[in-house]
């Protein structure tokens, strides 16, 4: 198994590989390298690759005069304006909503003030998105907090439990909560980052629905909760391989493999 | 039920003692008997193939004679990674795959992920948009609760609503088409508001569906309102209190017939939703009945919904400003509309590239289904049916 998670980049054909290998940057680091990854974008509407864009001009337009193509880095940056700008409108009005996205802000309330005067440092973040609020709090408080947004904070209503990979990260997963107040209707996201094996306690003695959503965690992302009743596969056959929404789960390998176990004949992927 | 009936699986002896005896009551199914046929528990297995399980849903049904001591479902069978799928394509291309999921109401589940969209850009579709895309969700409520409403009286033992609501659906799907040309899986809507103008004669096509609606819902509640058998075999049946709704996250049709008065398209207005005037109506005893009553009124106050938007179309362009390739700022988003069957909800994160790094659906059927347990406990075998009838599943979405 440990073999097929790393197999797997060369099987895939290029364009699934590229993006996922862009993808993998985790979003803070994504964020902070905003800046350079917006020149950058305008010239990925084509394939990322320095030769692709070099290439297309050359077939479209005028003579090729970029000659100084293979020459030092530095006369890159000019050779690299003239790609974007012999392609259509498209990439000039790209960067605009990039570098315009939206900011997490401060969020400022009651009931953040609570939180933070009782976890203190477990509280890592109180922000809204697009007027969205979601609080990361540290895996090892993360049930307590919960609990409290339960039967303080009256969140009765679980919306929803998942999990996103990120694999490059130090704690390669966020779990998100999303919970929600009939009282006050009111959504809150409480996110937390765990590393590969941790487990969590589990919320179903919070919130009973959380059984089938935790297991569903489990069964995509292999995500263990301690305390469930229940903890099996839910969408996923039992004797499944992986855990299929991590990002180094191999599609095509496992595609392959089934091919070859079952029918006895290559796959013709 | 009589005795007679209930005891027809006995040999005549046995049938006499136990009644000659008087002891135990044949209906009080607690009392454990010492035949075989009711002494020791039993397992039975009921589906993925059987027709009153909406698709491919799998219930092991632990019983005690009728009575349903626990259950427990196993779904997946149809379960194609929509998940996954998402992450290897990009905004654009993902939009039509969201149809599939609960494939009665695709029109909602285009709704949810476009919203969903654009919200990452912090966008709004243009106001004419809104409009066509709630009379659109409208029509496509109305056709899943025609849907729920035709299966669900079939499963029961009722035929002819079956006839009358795919009859009636007709209708719509005509509408569906004519907009976009398909009929099921519409894919009507696009990040940033709608591809398509409204054809011509759209509006009239609307006004025509309304007025010949209202009397045929009517046609429905008389054929099952008062109808005894259907009154017998849902009053009572599968009740579900508010707070383990609330407990279970159970959302749409069904929490509101245990009275809990709470629709997102009122507590937290997407599209024009504001601009309407409807009511939410509720239940009071959050049986089969009672879900029965607010899905059938719920289809009337779409219809009122549908009349005011096609009144108050406004003029204007169909698409917001966006550019031609997607590439939505980093961030993530929670974004839920009230599809027909409940909390319809987006979580998608975006890296910043073309392709959306995660893409999570919250489906209500999903979390609906869950509350089957707690509402066939101490019910009977056929009443089983009856549930999940009305919780209104489709395993296209429980499955994803």
């Amino acid at each position: 198994m440990s073999e097929e998670t790393k197999e797997p980049n060369p099987v895939l054909p290029e364009s699934l590989t590229r993006p996922s290998t862009n993808r993998v940057a985790e979003p803070q680091s994504a964020a902070s390298s905003l800046t350079p990854s917006v020149e950058q974008g305008g010239a990925s509407a084509d394939p990322g690759q320095p030769g692709t864009p070099a290439a297309t001009p050359a077939t479209t337009t005028e003579k090729p005069a970029e000659t100084p193509k293979p020459s030092t880095p530095l006369s890159e940056a000019p050779a690299k304006p003239a790609a974007p700008a012999a392609k259509p409108a498209a990439p000039a009005a790209k960067p605009s909503p990039r570098t315009e996205g939206p900011k997490p802000l401060p969020w400022e309330s009651e009931l953040v003030v609570n939180l933070r005067s009782q976890y203190g440092s477990g509280i890592k973040e109180a922000s809204t998105y697009v007027g969205q609020k979601y609080v990361v709090v540290d895996s090892a408080i993360c049930y307590e907090v919960l609990r409290r947004m339960r039967e303080d904070e009256q969140f009765d209503y679980c919306v929803d439990i998942t999990a996103v990979h990120y694999p490059k990260r130090e704690q390669p997963f966020d779990v998100v909560y999303i919970l929600y107040s009939f009282h006050d209707n009111e959504r809150v996201r409480v996110k937390t980052l765990i590393t590969d094996g941790e487990r969590l306690r589990s919320a179903v003695s919070i919130w009973p629905t959380a059984n089938w959503l935790e297991r569903e965690v489990f069964d995509m992302f292999g995500i263990e909760f301690d305390g469930h009743p229940d903890l099996k596969r839910i969408l996923l056959p039992d004797g499944w391989k992986g855990h299929p929404l991590r990002k180094d789960y191999p599609i095509l390998q496992q595609d392959k493999d089934w091919v070859q176990i079952n029918l006895g004949i290559e796959s013709g992927q | 039920m009589n005795d007679s009936t209930r005891t027809a699986y006995l040999s005549p002896q046995t049938a006499q003692t136990r009644r000659g005896a008087g002891a135990p009551d044949l209906l009080d199914l607690d009392t454990k008997d010492q035949t075989f046929l009711d002494a020791t528990e039993l397992v039975l297995n009921m589906g993925p193939q059987h027709p009153s399980t909406h698709g491919v849903l799998r219930v092991i049904l632990k019983l005690d004679g009728e009575k349903v001591l626990g259950t427990e479902c196993v779904i997946g069978y149809l379960h194609r990674g929509v998940e996954k799928i998402a992450e290897n394509r990009t905004y654009t291309m993902f939009n039509p795959y969201v149809d599939r999921m609960d494939y009665v109401a695709a029109v909602s589940n285009g709704l949810g992920y476009c919203e969903a969209v654009e919200k990452l850009f912090a966008t709004e579709a243009p106001q004419r948009a809104q409009y066509i895309r709630v009379i659109l969700t409208e029509l496509c409520r109305i056709a899943s609760h025609q849907v729920w409403l035709g299966t669900h009286a079939l499963d029961i033992g009722a035929l002819t609503p079956l006839f009358y609501c795919f009859r009636d659906r007709e209708e719509i799907l005509k509408i569906f088409e004519k907009y976009c040309g398909a009929r099921l899986t519409t894919h009507a809507f696009r990040i940033g508001g709608c591809i398509y103008e409204a054809y011509d004669g759209f509006e009239q096509d609307c006004k025509n569906f309304c007025d010949a609606f209202l009397p045929k819902s009517d046609e429905y509640e008389e054929l099952l309102t008062t109808n005894r058998i259907w009154v017998g075999r849902t009053k009572g049946i599968g009740i579900l209190k508010p707070e383990d709704c609330i407990a279970l996250g159970v959302t749409g049709p069904v929490l509101r017939a245990s009275g809990v008065k709470w629709d997102l398209r009122k507590a937290q207005p997407y599209e024009s939703y504001k601009a309407f005037d409807f009511e939410i109506p509720t239940g009071v005893n959050g049986d089969t009945y009672d879900r029965y009553l607010v899905r059938i009124q719920e289809m009337r106050q779409s219809v009122r919904i549908i009349r005011q938007a096609v009144d108050g179309l406004p003029s204007g362009p169909i698409v917001a400003k966006i550019p031609k390739v997607l590439k939505p700022p980093v961030g993530e988003v929670y974004h839920s509309i009230e599809a027909p069957k409940g909390e319809l909800g987006y979580f998608i994160v975006s890296d910043g590239s073309t392709q959306p790094y995660r893409v999570r659906v919250r489906p209500p059927s999903f979390v609906n289904l869950q509350a089957l347990d707690k509402m066939v406990r101490g019910m009977l075998v056929a009443d089983v049916v009856a549930v999940i009838g009305t919780l209104d599943i489709v395993l296209g979405e429980v499955d994803r």
